[in-house]
């Protein structure tokens, strides 16, 4: 069995399909559940789970960031604030995304 | 085919086109890096199409993750997506045989761009916002292949380059805290996160934090039906 990494290819394209489905099917249930009309809490829910979620995502992906051994986060923390600084000022997020990264690599080496 | 429609779908796409591009050359490149090379990139980008979860994907991948962790994950990370979903039952009810299609890419940038209901004639909306799908999805397709073969080849180190998700989420947040003036839904998710990472560990805090979330959000909503 070939394999890649850590994994075969076969278990690597079951995973890989597993996204797919999983994925689908959220995007398909609420037009298979509401098709009538929508409760008020969904609505309310589909109202303020957006920035919620974003909101967590941003801590998921710091969630490995170690503020106690070096370089202490620091990389992060600049790249971070410049992203926001950015987009406050440019209100485009793809100079922000493209600075951020760009302003972490050169950090990420020097530090 | 109505070519005015397409010509309108295909301006309406363009600020996509760059920012897919981009990301999905950066997902093609640490796919890549992780040992995965052009079908894998191709493959992802074509049946899956949720550009955060193929970057959490790789990181699936290259950890040997089990079904199970995959599919709980793809779960919470693609959550969202349940409501962005409930708020285009209405939009999408009528779309016909583009129905499938036009559910399955509804990705956070296409849902970004078709939200508010906005098409240029409303006699052909439904092949308005199919066109406009299938070009963010031809973009996001071309950057993972673009990224794939340049991981190949890039004579420099690409460390680093995994941040630009980091970039992604951090922008959206702020320019979701700056174009609303309600801001506890946003901090909701930051600091019940952060109290689910302290609390579980960075292995196992994704699913408590979406619970408490939701709760959180649930008894706030609560309270301003009693007060109203």
């Amino acid at each position: 069995m070939n394999s890649i990494g850590n994994i075969s290819s076969m278990h690597a394209a079951i995973l890989v399909a597993v996204m797919a489905v999983v994925t689908f099917l959220l995007r398909a249930l609420p037009f298979l559940v509401f098709h009538k009309q929508t409760p008020p809490y969904i609505s309310y829910l589909g109202r303020v789970l957006p920035p919620a979620i974003i909101g967590m995502l941003v801590i998921y992906c710091l969630k490995d960031v170690h503020v106690i051994s070096a370089p202490h986060g620091i990389p992060e923390l600049i790249a971070g604030l410049s992203v926001v600084g950015l987009q406050a000022w440019k209100r485009n997020s793809l100079i922000s995304i493209l600075a951020g990264t760009a302003i972490y690599m050169v950090l990420i080496r020097m530090l | 085919m109505n070519r005015k429609i397409i010509k309108q779908a295909f301006i309406k796409s363009l600020p996509v086109m760059a920012g897919y591009v981009v990301l999905g050359t950066g997902f093609g490149i640490l796919l890549r890096t992780a040992g995965y090379g052009l079908c894998w990139a191709l493959a992802m980008s074509v049946f899956i199409y949720a550009g955060s979860m193929q970057y959490v994907g790789v990181g699936l991948l290259s950890g040997g993750a089990s079904i199970l962790t995959t599919a709980l994950t793809t779960f919470m990370v693609n959550a969202r997506h349940l409501f962005y979903s409930i708020s285009m039952v209405d939009r999408y009810k009528d779309a016909g045989k583009y129905k499938p299609y036009l559910i399955f890419a509804l990705t956070d940038e296409t849902y970004s761009l078709l939200f508010d209901g906005n098409a240029p004639d409303q006699k052909h909306a439904t092949e308005y916002r199919f066109f406009v799908s299938l070009f963010n999805q031809c973009y996001w397709v071309t950057g993972s292949v673009l990224g794939s073969l340049l991981g190949a080849v890039l004579p420099f180190s690409t460390a680093g380059i995994e941040f630009s998700m980091t970039a992604l989420f951090i922008a959206s947040f702020t320019e979701n805290w700056l174009s609303t003036g309600d801001h506890r839904p946003a901090l909701t998710g930051l600091l019940a996160t952060l109290l689910c990472l302290i609390l579980f560990g960075p292995e196992r805090f994704l699913i408590p934090a979406m619970l408490l979330i939701t709760l959180a959000l649930s008894v706030h909503s609560k309270r301003k039906d009693a007060a109203a």
